[in-house]
Parts: structure tokens; sequence; C-alpha cells
């Protein structure tokens, strides 16, 4: 089947779409078939504005790989940030 | 057959009378020809399913793709619709049998029509493929490597679809199915269900499952394709149609 478990999450920020910036709201994330990636399996995460829309939304697919060391970096990122602004 | 056709987007009623897009491929040799309803795969209504669409008629077949995301995202581009379609759970069976009946009337009505139609569906299309032509009178339907005509989905999957194996004894037409002996979904032992489930019916079916193929292995653009399992199966589907189908 073409769809997996799916977190779903609150988000705060911006993302660049193919019109250009705009606010998100949402995030997804789950395992599945990708769109373009050459795998058979990608972790998708979709940063969204549902309420702008279906084309409100910045895609990426990473391989399973991928997303662990994204994952490590984001932690790494803000752990290493001063105090107070993370 | 000179292999001549037209292939262009155009609107018909779906469910409900909702006006849909849908994708129409159809031979322009003049002589008549059966209709084929392709149900578009989970990823959306999509390039490699609109060829698809074109392959049919280019066999003489009027083929017809209703866009199933159209109301959850019109004008987007298919992967942000099947993103949106997605989240909100994939379509509503009820809507999925009012769309393929508007685009089996619209292939039916069409001037060469020999007024046969049937309905061929990839991954979530094959459960909707099976669903259609248990709830509708078509003349043959293709089911590939459709998901959850047995079985339910796991806990915490976003697609709500419930199992429709119990529609069995209502299938109106024979069916083709063609399955990868390395999926998940559906499984081998879920393949195996749904055929005893079939023979139980006393209802004319075919199923093939290819080793060394897994889910999707008609998708000419993803890794899954399977180059023998995909031209194997293509034949599978020219033989079914041309014998329940052909002008």
């Amino acid at each position: 089947m073409c769809t997996y478990l799916t977190e779903k999450i609150v988000v705060d920020g911006s993302g660049k779409g193919a019109a250009g910036w705009f606010s998100l709201t949402d995030a997804t994330v789950y395992l599945d078939h990708p769109q373009h990636a050459p795998a058979e399996h990608t972790l998708n995460i979709d940063f969204l504005n549902p309420a702008q829309g279906p084309s409100a939304r910045v895609a990426v697919e990473l391989t399973a790989d991928s997303a662990r060391a994204l994952a490590r970096a984001i932690e790494a990122a803000l752990q290493a940030a001063p105090p107070g602004l993370a | 057959m000179n292999e001549a056709l037209i292939a262009e987007t155009i609107s018909i009623a779906g469910h409900g009378g909702d006006e849909i897009e849908a994708y129409l491929a159809r031979p322009l040799g003049g002589e008549s020809f059966g209709g084929v309803v392709v149900i578009h795969h989970m990823p959306g209504y999509d390039g490699g399913t609109k060829e698809i669409t074109r392959t049919f008629a280019a066999h003489g077949y009027a083929a017809l793709m209703p866009n199933l995301y159209h109301r959850d995202a019109p004008g987007a581009s298919p992967d942000d619709a099947a993103a949106a379609a997605r989240a909100m759970g994939g379509v509503p069976d009820e809507r999925l049998v009012g769309d393929v009946r508007g685009a089996a009337d619209y292939l039916r009505a069409l001037d060469g029509s020999n007024g046969k139609v049937g309905v061929i569906g990839y991954c979530s299309g094959g459960r909707q493929s099976f669903l259609a032509a248990c709830s509708l009178p078509l003349d043959a339907a293709v089911d590939c490597y459709g998901a959850f005509v047995v079985g339910t989905p796991p806990e915490g999957m976003p697609l709500k679809v419930r199992p429709i194996v119990d529609l069995a004894p209502n299938l109106s037409c024979p069916l083709l199915g063609l399955f990868g002996e390395d999926d998940q979904y559906p499984s081998p032992d879920q393949v195996a269900e749904l055929d005893k489930a079939l023979i139980e019916a006393g209802k004319a079916h075919e199923f093939h499952s290819y080793e060394g193929a897994g889910h999707a292995f008609f998708s000419v653009n993803r890794p899954a394709y399977r180059v023998e399992a995909a031209n194997d199966g293509w034949q599978k589907i020219w033989d079914f149609y041309g014998r329940y189908l052909a002008g």
C-alpha cells in the first residue's frame, strides 16, 4: 500500500514553496513511496499551511539514513545554541 | 488499427453530479471501441497514469481517468493534491463509485462506443476497481495490487478504508488480478483469501502473482518497476480486455 503511519505536528515558522514564502502551521512526517526520490520508500516531510490550500506545501523525500542524519543535525544545532536562543 | 488517438483534459459529471476533471484518450481509427475507466494510484492523477491512459487508446480502447482528488485540491499539482487527499484519509468509497459511474456513463455515450466498459486500478485504485465492479454494472475489471480488499489498515494509518471482500458476491463482471509476490499490501495471503472468496461466490476471475515483484511494478518511473512482470501483466490485460471489451 502507498501509505503508512503519519506523524502530524503543529509548527510555527515559514517555508518557501513554489509561489514564495508562506507561514507554516502544520507538518506531516511519514514513511511512504516517494513521488520523485529514486527509492522504494522514503521518509517524507510536508511543511504545510492547509488554510492556504494544497499548494502551500514544502515537501522533502529523504532516504532513511538521510532522515536520521537530519534529525541528529537538528538536535545538535539546537544543543549548540547559546543559552536562551533555542 | 492505425493507432491514431486523441488525448485531452475534459470535465465529466462525477458523484452527486459534481463536475470533475478527467483525462480522456480515445482512438481515431473509426472502428467501434470498448471503454476503460482508469483509476489512478495513491500518488494521484499524474503523468505516469496519463501515459497508461493513452496506452489503452493506442490499443483501441477509449480510456477515461477521473481526477479523484479534484474536489480536495482543485487546480493543484498532482503531488500536492495527493498529499492533501492522503491527509484527509483518502477517497471516500461512495464518492469513488459515483465518479466511476460518471466516467463509465461518459464512455458508453461516446460516438463509436460498443457499449462495453471495463475498469482498471493501480495501488489504492486496485481496491477501488474491485469496489466499482461490485457496485456498478461493468463488463471487465482489473485489480493491480490493490490493498485492503482483504485486511484492515494497521493502527495509525491515515487511510480510512475498510476491507470489502464481503462484496465479492456482488461482483458484476470477470476480474483479472495482477499482484507481486513480494508485496505486503496486499500480501500473498490476502490475495489467496480474495481468490477463495471469489471461488466461493462463483465469480469468474484469474489471478497472476509475479515472482521478484512487489508493489507498483507497473510504474515505469519508479524503482518498483519490474520489466518482466509489467510486460507480462500488460499482455494479460490485452488478452482479458480482448475477450470482454473489444469492439
